[in-house]
């Protein structure tokens, strides 16, 4: 049971508000965001109280998404339905930021209204919703994917011009009704890979998760196929045949999705209903199929001048053909460092010491596969000691990989009916 | 966030809203509305355009009507008046021939929440239960809802109550789903809708036709209702088991609950359910919401209480991801700790190491006291990194490390060499009080082995004038009265300043009036002082237990599912609750410290409270030691080594001594107790005594030391299921204290105590040991068992009557005695019958509750 949701900026402006059972009356939302602000870091808890009021939050697009609630509640589903809620905020308007909520509030209250009634959760369903909402969503830039038809230079079509940008998927479900002919679906496939690295360069731990997402922007679909690899297997017990077969542990479905024909050849039928959702969530530990995408090696000494000296060699072992984009390296140095002097062996990267987090930032905006990287920062640590030393590392890498799944995974097709008319484009996403 | 104008504000939105011009244009109008609402969202006080809004109600436009319900629920308390005007629009709406129209009319009809308005919505509202659309229906069933808690006091109409019972048959399962809620809150007086058999078995049937939000609410209510037979329950958990294993959290933990509710006097199925949830649970643990993955590991801490191997093999699912926030790594500590075991300890620590170089400092301190947790059973790793983090030289690395080495030395008072060695110009960095504290406390207590203790106790004296915190104050009195006692030429003269600033100069009451207590104490002479000093040096309780023993899942299946898991502190930190030592030095235990002795008198009315189901031969003993006035007293404490030294060497003499069979029981006795950290799989469901065992010295006096042997059956079949908690309160009752255990349900159990008798004539006292142990069902267990008390027959020292009871407490208490072994020293007979008997009586009265 829900008493009350509302929206907050991350800077605390009142974005939405809407009191469900006008139970527990007077400022809720000040409470709230006095509590967040007298914490001294920047993740508040998730449940916080304050005499007898029960703040469950989430934070989504750089907002606070808030629930008051009463104590025997279940986390788990306060938690899923403001995950939920972000989602189709994000599905009706576009994107999920503080200027996209404040554009479209009256169609957010109305989503509220018809999701929730007396503080119980009627429905989430976006199949279920749009009939009921009327609100157009007010979308700041509109973007569709024939936009892109024409990126190509001198009219050569390239494969970069096949790459649509992230946001080509962030607009409104809802437009697509009026506007009609972008008949566009998106099937996304991301993994997460976390992986531990010890200082011997000896695999600790290795971790990937991974989803299937669609979003939809198909007015009237009512079948759709996705295909993945043959040689797809799930579960540790099962004999891996000869050549790239792809396993992962675990794997959960969508309960709308049917799985007759998966055991026998691995595709997936579902009817999507507009909007994005999760259609497949999968996880593999432990064994990973390729090798992990970088090795870094470190070297990290004192100079004579009683500086800090680390000299970082990073290479990328993915093929040639794929590269890695956004890679971040963050090393932790000693407290009390004070300056930084670096080498950096081309002029697109960058580097930063970072003072709050006690960390040097090396940035790597495009890392083709095959390549070595090579860096030198000298920190100027006063007090420098050999204790001080344990401080550096671990060194953390984040990273993403379009194109390139660490399972192996790939959707072999997808096939939609009734087939839609016109020719079909297809495209390959940046995550 | 108010704006600056908010007036100038109103008055032109007022102005725009009355303009026939923008009423007459649909989409101005709209536009006029929106920037209402907007304001209203800010914060800004719109409730004076109230009336306009009344009229712009009255409009075609459905995003408008929205639009201005929005505004009119939130205002309507204030304008009561005003609201009646609506009623008749929401009225006529009600008929429109648009269901959305009609259901939007009725929501927000009952959202206006005036008791004014009551007697107009009652109408519609019924005419709602009825209406062919399923989404106005979903409203109605609300909506009756809401008018019971507007009007408390006035019943709902029985007719209403009936209409609401019978729609839970709706074909729309939103509306099935809203009557359960809506007869819940209406009925809360009742005790909620009543669950019977069919209700339950047809909510079961349509259970898959509901949404996951609807199947919650449908788990949440079943969990009211009892199944009559165990093959209904049978029937279903089988048609829940999907939901269990379901990929959607809140379906999963939904069902959990349910089904914990349902076997609550099943235990065995229970366990199996949590079993069966562990990959979901995982899963979410995996989670792309971070808040999701959050609650996954608090529910998973909840499910180690009662199953603690649970995740032992996905201990690395729990290493904390570089990126994620102090509140989860924090929580995946909590859970590393409890999942170490052999296997896996060096990757933990490994793993802890790295977590305590943290830029958050809270993620840094967790990681460190969670080493000293992990270093209560593997001291000599944790102590070695503990040791290197020193070398950092930062003060809320140093001060973590102090204080968990502190609490460690408390539990484990084998880490004191080590410890005393690393002290050693630590406090040098240690800014926080709550560092200094511990410092000074460890400083106080281990005074005579950290060789600069003066020193450093001398430049906290100098500073004392400036130091600003009560507890550092009254710890350096204390320190600094304990150092004096062992090092008196070093401190004398700082002592004497100290005391002379404390009780002249300090104007915290607190502080001066220890000051004074100790400087009267010192008047009463030195002895005196030692006495009262020179407590404990180590919690002399369950500090060899290792891990926490399994609860039952009882104890939190209450608050499983709720918001109680999440809350900060929640799972209790039990090196603040249970290790503290300040906490036991000015708060001891009453029954420990402050009454050393018990008169056997109190024994007698334990014994007359239990019941009369006491065997014959337990109350003539009992009847014999009472005539000989026995008491019992735990001073002066055994520490868990010293004990283990005493019994190995006295398990080894007399296994000297015995015959060859009683020899054999013992050599396999003490191999047992050696390797049982190794012997069982699941560590953490077992016994650890958890010290690096030293091997027995054998003294040369040993031999001649005066001490008797003895063993004796004693029949309480319930003993072993008993929690720790209670059998040592009880022993405590009494004066025996229990210093190790296994958890209960595990096989063998064993519980180790001490006590010293005192009699009356007696020319000295003596020091029990004890062991009592339960084998269980396993015949060759038996089998040992007959030859222990044949061994107690030869054992010297051992009565013909005595004997004769523990063959027959074997004969008829079959495999369900629990044999007691105890070892007296200096040898007194009568004294050990006394004691013998008191043990019986606990655990006769311990066991007759348990049944």
């Amino acid at each position: 049971m829900i008493s009350q949701i509302f929206i907050l900026s991350s800077k605390g402006d009142h974005l939405i508000y809407k009191d469900f059972r006008g139970e527990s009356g007077g400022d809720a939302v000040g409470v709230f965001y006095e509590k967040v602000t007298a914490l001294t870091g920047d993740q508040p808890p998730v449940v916080m109280s304050h005499k007898g009021l029960h703040f469950v939050h989430v934070r989504q697009g750089g907002l606070y998404w808030v629930a008051t609630t009463t104590a025997d509640s279940s986390p788990f589903t306060i938690i899923e339905f403001l995950n939920r809620l972000s989602a189709l905020v994000k599905d009706y308007c576009g994107s999920l930021s503080e200027k996209s909520v404040q554009m479209n509030f009256a169609l957010i209250y109305e989503l509220l209204d018809e999701a929730v009634d007396y503080g119980y959760i009627q429905t989430t369903s976006s199949d279920v919703l749009k009939n009921f909402i009327q609100t157009e969503a007010v979308s700041s830039r509109p973007f569709s994917l024939f936009d892109l038809s024409n990126v190509g230079l001198f009219g050569a079509e390239t494969q970069q011009s096949k790459v649509a940008p992230s946001s080509a998927a962030t607009r409104p479900i809802q437009s697509s009704r009026e506007q009609g002919g972008k008949s566009e679906i998106f099937v996304d496939v991301i993994e997460r890979m976390s992986v531990v690295i010890g200082s011997n360069g000896m695999l600790m731990k290795a971790d990937v998760e991974g989803e299937i997402r669609v979003k939809c922007y198909l007015p009237n679909c009512s079948e759709m196929r996705i295909g993945l690899n043959e040689e797809f297997s799930i579960g540790k017990s099962q004999l891996r045949g000869y050549g790239a077969a792809v396993r992962v542990d675990e794997v959960s479905f969508h309960q709308m999705v049917r799985l007759d024909e998966f055991d026998s050849h691995r595709i997936l039928r579902l009817c999507p209903s507009q909007g994005e959702q999760m259609v497949m969530q999968y996880q593999l530990s432990d064994d990973l199929p390729s090798a992990p995408p970088f090795r870094l090696f470190p070297t990290i000494e004192r100079d004579s001048g009683g500086r800090l000296l680390m000299y970082l060699k990073l290479r990328c072992d993915l093929p040639p053909k794929s590269a890695a984009i956004n890679v971040a390296a963050t090393i932790p140095v000693p407290k009390g460092s004070l300056s930084l002097s670096q080498e950096l062996s081309s002029p697109d990267q960058s580097a930063e010491l970072k003072p709050q987090s006690r960390a040097v930032v090396w940035k790597i905006p495009r890392f083709t596969g095959g390549m070595q990287l090579s860096a030198l920062f000298k920190l100027e640590v006063p007090g420098l000691s050999s204790a001080s030393l344990l401080e550096v590392g671990p060194v953390g890498l984040s990273f993403e990989l379009p194109k390139l799944t660490a399972t192996g995974l790939q959707i072999r097709f997808l096939r939609l009916s009734p087939v839609q008319p016109g020719p079909s484009q297809r495209w390959v996403r940046v995550p | 966030m108010p704006y600056l104008g908010g007036e100038e504000t109103v008055r032109e939105l007022r102005r725009a809203l009355s303009n026939p011009n923008v009423q007459s244009d649909q989409l101005r109008y709209r536009n006029t509305i929106l920037k209402v609402i907007r304001a209203m969202s800010q914060g800004v006080d719109m409730s004076g355009l109230f009336s306009e809004m009344v009229k712009a109600c009255a409009t075609v436009d459905v995003v408008q009507k929205k639009l201005v319900y929005v505004f009119l629920c939130s205002y309507a308390a204030l304008n009561p008046e005003l609201s009646l005007l609506v009623i008749n629009t929401l009225r006529k709406d009600c008929q429109d021939p648009n269901p959305m129209v009609r259901s939007l009319a009725l929501r927000n009809m009952t959202n206006l929440r005036l008791p004014s308005l009551v007697e107009y919505v009652e109408q519609p509202l019924a005419a709602g239960l009825r209406d062919r659309a399923a989404c106005v229906r979903r409203v109605a069933v609300l909506g009756w809802a809401k008018l019971h808690n507007l009007q408390a006091s006035s019943e709902i109409d029985a007719a209403v109550v009936n209409e609401l019972y019978s729609l839970l048959r709706d074909p729309d399962p939103v509306v099935m789903v809203n009557c359960l809620r809506a007869l819940e809150e209406i009925l809360k007086d009742e005790g909620g809708v009543a669950i019977n058999k069919p209700i339950t078995h047809h909510l079961l049937n349509r259970l898959k036709e509901c949404d996951i939000w609807g199947q919650c609410q449908v788990l949440r209510v079943l969990q009211r209702y009892r199944p009559q037979s165990e093959d209904e329950l049978f029937d279903i958990l089988s048609l829940l088991d999907a939901s269990l294993v379901s990929p959607h959290p809140p379906i999963m933990a939904a069902t959990l609950s349910l089904f914990l509710s349902l076997c609550s006097g099943q235990p065995a199925v229970s366990l199996a359910a949590l079993e069966r949830v562990r990959g979901p649970l995982l899963a979410a643990c995996g989670s792309g919401s971070r808040e999701m993955r959050f609650t996954a590991l608090c529910h998973i801490q909840l499910l180690l209480r009662s199953i603690p191997g649970l995740m032992g093999a996905h201990y690395k699912r729990f290493f904390c991801g570089y990126a994620e926030p102090a509140y989860i790594k924090q929580r995946k500590m909590q859970v590393l700790v409890e999942l170490v075991n052999d296997e896996n300890v060096a990757m933990l620590l490994d793993e802890l190491k790295g977590y305590c170089t943290d830029v958050n400092a809270e993620t840094a301190q967790a990681a460190i006291t969670a080493i000293g947790r992990i270093g209560r059973s593997y001291s000599d790793r944790c102590l070695e990194i503990l040791t290197g983090l020193l070398g950092l030289k930062q003060d809320h690395i140093t001060s973590a490390v102090v204080q968990t080495m502190r609490d460690l030395v408390w539990v484990c008072p084998q880490c004191s060499d080590t410890v005393c060695f690393a002290l050693e110009g630590c406090e040098e960095t240690l800014q926080d009080s709550q560092g200094r504290q511990a410092l000074l406390w460890l400083l106080g207590v281990y005074g005579e082995r950290v060789s600069s203790a003066p020193y450093t106790l001398e430049v906290f004296i100098d500073g004392v004038r400036s130091e600003a915190s009560l507890g550092v104050k009254m710890e350096l009195l204390t320190a600094t009265m304990r150092l004096f006692l062992c090092r008196p030429a070093e401190t004398q003269d700082m002592l004497g300043r100290l005391l002379h600033y404390c009780i002249e100069e300090e104007t915290d009451m607190c502080v001066r009036d220890q000051a004074l207590l100790y400087y009267r104490l010192l008047h009463c002479g030195i002895e005196e002082t030692r006495k009262v000093l020179q407590g404990r040096r180590s919690d002399p309780s369950l500090g060899v237990l290792i891990g926490r023993p399994a609860e039952p899942v009882s104890q939190w299946a209450r608050s499983f599912n709720t918001l109680e898991p999440l809350r900060q502190g929640s799972i209790e930190t039990e090196s603040v609750s249970r290790g503290s030592p300040e906490h036991t030095m000015f708060d001891p235990k009453p029954n420990a410290d402050l009454s050393n002795t018990l008169d056997c008198s109190r024994i007698e009315k334990v014994h007359s409270d239990g019941d009369g189901r006491c065997s014959d031969s337990s109350a003539d003993i009992l009847a014999s030691s009472v005539a000989a006035p026995l008491s019992l007293s735990l001073f002066p404490a055994l520490s868990p080594e010293e004990f283990e030294r005493l019994w190995l060497q006295q398990l080894a003499l007399h296994a000297e001594q015995g015959n060859e069979m009683e020899k054999g029981y013992i050599v396999n006795n003490t191999s047992q107790r050696f390797s049982l950290s190794r012997s069982f799989p699941f560590i953490g469901q077992d016994l650890w005594l958890t010290r690096a065992r030293r091997p027995a010295e054998k003294d040369e006096e040993a031999g001649k030391e005066d001490f008797v042997w003895m063993e004796e059956c004693v029949r309480c079949p319930t003993i072993p299921r008993c929690s720790p908690q209670s059998l040592q309160a009880a022993m405590q009752l009494v004066n025996i204290q229990t210093l190790a255990f296994t958890p209960p349900q595990t096989l063998p159990w064993r519980v180790y105590l001490y006590t010293h008798t005192c009699l009356d004539d007696a020319p000295h006292s003596t020091l029990i040991l004890g062991e009592l142990l339960y084998t269980g069902e396993e015949p060759q267990k038996a089998e040992v068992h007959k030859g222990s008390a044949d061994g107690g027959v030869g054992a010297e020292g051992i009565e013909d009557e005595q004997a004769r009871q523990g063959m027959e407490a074997t004969a008829d208490g079959g495999q369900e005695a629990v044999k007691v072994t105890l070892r007296q020293q200096p040898r007194d007979d009568k004294a050990l019958k006394g004691f013998l008997s008191i043990l019986t009586t606990v655990l006769h009265t311990l066991s007759s509750e348990r049944a």
